[in-house]
Order: structure tokens, then sequence, then C-alpha cells
């Protein structure tokens, strides 16, 4: 394994992406925990589009973007290249949900069943953000998108996110994982921990989108933290298909994390919208129950 | 040495003995023997590459960009519906200038189904910015595999190539070849050394976005260097001449075009039916001769008129149709007569598989003379 670079920056500034955009964290915080040793293979989407305006690039590791579907294609054709050539860098694919849960699926499936030895990133700020914000199978319940725009007929999306940490440990990957930009040090060790485990790993990265949500920049870390504090975004790890390591919380009410954010404002203007705050709250509930989220607190005293 | 073989065998074969260090390929019909071949010479240790066995067309040739970028010389086959699935990695391969040789066994395109032949499939992706070589028979299938990677990565080319012969015409069809041996290949096809690949210890960028600023330079550097092929291809095929004794310097071919005045112009196994046709033609008398295009992509245009002059009448055989316009080869070749007033006529035959026998390019030459064309040949007569 390279020597890490903890201090050095290889995904550097100067690129095109908004203020406070959590997928360009993401992308610095993975290439730091990846190290200089790392080809990076991109799908088409915003950080692609940010990072490397021709004749500029932010990348400082080598990078390839092909398409929209077929990083995790690009990718296996990488690792067979380096293994004919015995060469010892690490594969990183950094796609958004939209490339993961939905268009490269099908490439996705094929790399992971035949088992390359990749890591797989999805930054994934719950909708196609680089073309307008159009809704993906990873945008959440009730989510107002472009192509799911709350109206008097609808409240927005009207389907949950796709579980594809799931579909992906089915697949057999050794390691799969969910973090968040808001806890780097988490973020950077599940990077380092797939990179190292031989086979394909999977690791699904909270990145909000203060253009995509409706939110100020200086928010992303605050808002990406109510998503794991209010259960709506649980953060864990799972080895072998088995859930290993979950962060434990004390549990916020989903209005908290909702009432932040534009997407949602239609639960609660003109009127606060109870039987679907209640479905989402049920979400949540049904993730601290699959995941055991909840710390139990000691019984208050009479 | 020579060899009765089949055409997928021969040029599966070819393909081993070009050392391609990735190979990455998807079955489909009439492709399908060429990848098990080299999956058994992968599984014996007589191709030392990785086969990547993908789920689906635009994988197989998405993971050969990525080996491509990381330095690996690659393969690829396919053929009509999975070229069409691959279609955006095509384009996308070519534009990143990455030395891809991928078989084409040409297929008709659905719909209806047909598994059978014709051109429709590549010739559907002539402006895609790969190179593209049409084999009349085995012999050349095989040999253009060499030269292809060859040229392909030449770095004053840079680009990819489809090597094309006819579906089950030629794929499935048993014909003696001059197999060439590793030695042979090695002397004529040096170790792929790309001038940019992915590698950590200088990191480059690949696939970047280009704003309107930048786009056109982009195509105007493609549309040079496939333009600049035509010098390589010659050199590749002199070199291929002095060593081997066949020769495929040039990028058409003419058969009995001296004195001729009508002049087929065709691409693929057809013309050794119009070959045979064009013989019998002669002894009765007639001045017939064939126009062979064996590269397609760069369009020789400039061969092709210097070929055409003096032919009175020119019948351009297509397999292929731009509905609502004409065949490919006479809408290049009218391109490079521009200005003449010879006629040009066009006819769009043998598609989804229909036999083209010796009488039919007879009863073709008859019509071209009446000046009857631009018309589908052999219809059945309840459409009509």
């Amino acid at each position: 394994m390279a020597e890490k670079c903890k201090s050095c920056e290889l995904f550097d500034s100067g690129h095109r992406a908004c203020g406070g955009c959590g997928a360009s964290l993401a992308a610095r915080l993975v290439t730091k925990a990846a190290g200089p040793e790392t080809i990076v293979v991109s799908s088409t989407g915003c950080m692609e589009v940010f990072s490397t305006p021709y004749p500029e690039t932010a990348w400082k590791v080598p990078w390839i973007h092909s398409l929209f579907e077929n990083a995790a294609a690009v990718a296996s054709g990488i690792e067979a290249s380096l293994k004919k050539q015995g060469r010892k860098e690490k594969i990183v694919i950094m796609a958004g949900d939209g490339a993961t849960f939905d268009i490269g699926m099908i490439t996705i499936s094929g790399a992971f069943e035949r088992g390359h030895d990749f890591t797989y990133i999805c930054y994934d700020n719950e909708a196609y953000m680089n073309t307008g914000i159009q809704r993906s199978g990873a945008t959440p319940y009730d989510a107002s998108t472009t192509t799911s725009p709350a109206g008097s007929h609808s409240f927005g999306n009207k389907r949950p996110k796709k579980d594809m940490p799931a579909i992906l440990a089915a697949h057999g990957a050794p390691y799969v994982a969910t973090a968040s930009i808001a806890y780097p040090a988490d973020l950077m060790q599940k990077v380092e921990k797939a990179i190292n485990t031989p086979g394909p790993c999977y690791v699904q990265v909270h990145a909000p989108c203060c253009t995509g949500w409706g939110f100020e920049g200086e928010q992303t870390i605050a808002i990406a933290k109510l998503a794991i504090e209010t259960g709506l975004w649980p953060n864990f790890e799972m080895i072998d298909g088995k859930v290993t390591k979950v962060k434990k919380i004390v549990r916020k009410p989903v209005t908290e994390y909702l009432k932040t954010q534009k997407r949602f404002r239609h639960l609660f203007k003109p009127k606060q919208q109870d039987v679907e705050i209640a479905a989402i709250q049920a979400i949540a509930d049904r993730n601290a129950e699959k995941y055991g989220l909840d710390i139990k607190l000691p019984p208050k005293k009479e | 040495m020579m060899q009765i073989t089949e055409g997928s065998f021969a040029v599966a074969e070819a393909v081993r003995l070009c050392r391609p260090q990735v190979v990455s390929a998807y079955p489909i019909t009439p492709q399908t023997h060429i990848v098990e071949a080299l999956a058994d010479f992968v599984a014996n240790g007589t191709l030392d590459a990785e086969y990547i066995t993908v789920e689906n067309e635009l994988s197989a040739l998405s993971a050969c960009v990525g080996a491509s970028a990381a330095g690996s010389r690659t393969y690829s086959a396919t053929t009509s519906q999975g070229l069409m699935l691959m279609a955006e990695v095509v384009f996308n391969a070519a534009g990143m200038r990455l030395p891809i040789v991928m078989s084409i066994a040409n297929r008709a395109m659905g719909a209806p189904l047909s598994i059978w032949n014709d051109m429709q499939d590549s010739i559907a992706l002539r402006d895609a910015g790969w190179l593209q070589f049409y084999a009349e028979d085995n012999q050349e299938a095989t040999d253009l595999h060499y030269i292809a990677y060859r040229v392909c990565e030449d770095h004053k080319v840079l680009l990819p190539a489809f090597v094309c012969f006819d579906g089950f015409i030629l794929s499935h069809t048993y014909e003696p070849i001059d197999m060439l041996t590793q030695e042979d290949v090695d002397k004529y096809l040096p170790k792929f050394s790309p001038p940019e690949r992915l590698d950590a210890a200088d990191p480059v960028s690949f696939g970047m976005y280009a704003t309107p600023e930048y786009y056109l330079e982009f195509r105007y550097e493609h549309d040079k260097a496939v333009k600049g092929a035509r010098e390589i291809i010659a050199e590749a095929g002199k070199e291929f001449k002095a060593l081997f004794g066949r020769d495929y310097s040039a990028m058409v071919e003419g058969y009995r075009l001296e004195d001729a005045e009508t002049v087929i112009v065709a691409m693929g196994s057809i013309c050794g039916t119009v070959k045979d046709a064009i013989d019998e033609m002669r002894e009765a008398g007639k001045n017939v001769g064939l126009l062979k295009i064996r590269v397609f992509r760069p369009f020789p245009s400039e061969e092709v008129a210097k070929a055409l002059k003096g032919a009175k009448c020119i019948a351009v055989l297509d397999k292929n149709i731009s509905l609502g316009a004409k065949g490919a080869t006479a809408l290049e070749v009218k391109d490079a007569l521009y200005g003449s007033m010879v006629p040009v006529l066009n006819y769009i035959l043998g598609l989804g598989g229909r036999d083209v026998r010796k009488r039919d390019i007879k009863e073709i030459v008859a019509r071209a003379e009446k000046g009857q064309g631009d018309q589908f040949y052999g219809l059945r007569t309840e459409v009509l």
C-alpha cells in the first residue's frame, strides 16, 4: 500500500463547485484517505463537470471520465490492465446517485458480480443536480424536485430511497458502508477500509446540495448532521453482508431536518401536512429499528 | 503457413498473435466463435490476457476504454444490436483517442430481427471517428487485424478501428488461410506504448469537459487524425507486403479496371462474387471492372476518383441504406466524383442476408447500362 498523504490535497482548489457543496468536500476527503497511488474514475455529473473544465483539472491523481453509466465497467478494465502490468495503484470510482442508483445499475451489478478490486464511492446528493434537480432513485420520500414537484395533487417524490447498500451487499461485496461529510474522520476511515479490502467495495456518502435542496451554503454540515441525528441517514458498516458498526444517536424528530430545506417546504406551508410527516417519521423509525440506531437512555427518575 | 480454418477462428488466432492484454466482450451471433476461441486461448495459456466477461456490450467497450487508458492493448468484438448498445461508448473511445481494435461480424439491424449479414451496423457508426476496414475474404479479415493494431497505435494516429467482415458469409466459412507466426507478428507489431496513460507517477485527466471555447478544436484534431491515418495505412501496408507478400497499402483495390466501361463499386465479401461475374462478362466481351473499397474511414475519395476516371457508368452496391436517402458507399462515391458527368447508380441489395449471386451482378450491370438504378435490387414481387 502506498504511503498515505493525510496532509496533502489531491482534490485541489479552483474547481467550479458552489460554495457549500457537499460533493466537493466528499471528493477532497476521499482522495485524502485514498492517497496519491490512486486512479479515480468519475461518472458524468456535477463533480465531473465542476472539477475538469478543459484545460483545467482539480484532480492531482490520475483521473478518467468516460460516460454517465459506465464508471464501474471502465474501472473493471483499468483493474484488469493494472493486474496485467503488475501495477499496484488503487482504483476509486466517484459517481453521483443518479449514475449509481439509476443509469449505472447494470454496469455496477456486473462489475460487483465479477468481483473486481475497486472502491465505489457514491456521493449521494439525492437527485440529478447537474441537469437541474430532477428526482433519482436516491431521492427521499416527499422531496420536491423539478420532476417530482410538490403541487396541489402531489407531495413530491412518491417513493422512498432505493436501498443500494443492501443491493450491493447481496452481490457479495465484502465491504459496504454509508458515511457522511459531516463526520470526516469516520468517512476517511471507511474509505481506507474499503480500499484495503480486496474486491468490490461500496461507500455511500451523504453529500447535501445547497442548490438542489434549498439551504444556505454555510448550513451543509449542520444539515448532514441532522440527517443522521433524525435517523433518516443511518451511518453503518457491513462486512460480508453483516452490519458490524452503526452510529448510535439520541434521535431527534424528523421535522428538525425537514424544516431546514426548501425541498420539504410544502410539508409545512401553507399548512403542516401531519400525515406526510408521520410517514417520513415512520421511515426514520424503521431505520432505527433495522440498524439499532437509538441510544437507550436510562429511564428518567420520577 | 496455409491452413483451412473458419473465419472466426482465424480472426481469433490473428488477435491472439497481436498479444492483447485485456479482452472484453459479450456474446452475440455471429460474433460468438471469435470470443469463444479467445476464451479458450486464455484458459489454455496460449494467450496471456485478462478476459473480462461483461454483462453487456456497453460494458464490453467501456472496459476496453479503461484498460486502454491504463496502458494495455485491448480487443473486443461485436455486431449489430450489440454495436448499437455500445454506440455511446464507440463515440467516447474515439474522442479519447484510445486505439482499441474491435472486430465487427457484420449483421443486419432490427426490427425485424435478423441475425444475417448486411453492413447496416458498422455503417450506422461511420461518423463515430473510428477507422473502418472491410474484408473481402478471411485472409484479408485476419491480416487487417495486424494492420489495424499497427495503424491505430501509431502516435500520429491514436484512434480505434473496426475490422469488419461479413457475418456468417465470412465468419462461419472455412477457407485456406496463410496464418502468420508469433515471430512474424512480433516483428511487425511493436509493443503498445501510448504517449499518455493513467499512471500515479504522472497524473493526467482523461475525458474532460469542454466548453464551446474548446470543443470545436477537439473535433478538428480528431478529423485531422482520421484523415491523416491514410498515410500510416499506406506505410503499414507497404511494410506488411515487404514482410509477408500481401499488399494492403492502398485503401481501394481495382479488379480488371483497365478499359472498363462499367465499373461496380463494392465492399466486403460480395467482391468475390463480383469478380467471378466480371470474369464471365469479360469472356462474353463486356468491359466490366470492380473497384473494391477496403477502407471506408477515412474515405479514400481521391483514390476512388482516380480509379473511376474513364468509366462510362458506375454501379455502386450497398448492403446498407440511409433510409430516405441512398446507400452509404453511393453517397461517398458521388461526393468523390462531384463535377463528373458519369452516371452513378446505386443498388441496395443483400440486406438481412439475402443471397447475391453472379447472375444478380450481371443483371445489375445490364440495368446500369440502361440507366436503371437507385433502387432496391431483388425485391419479392408482392411489395412492388
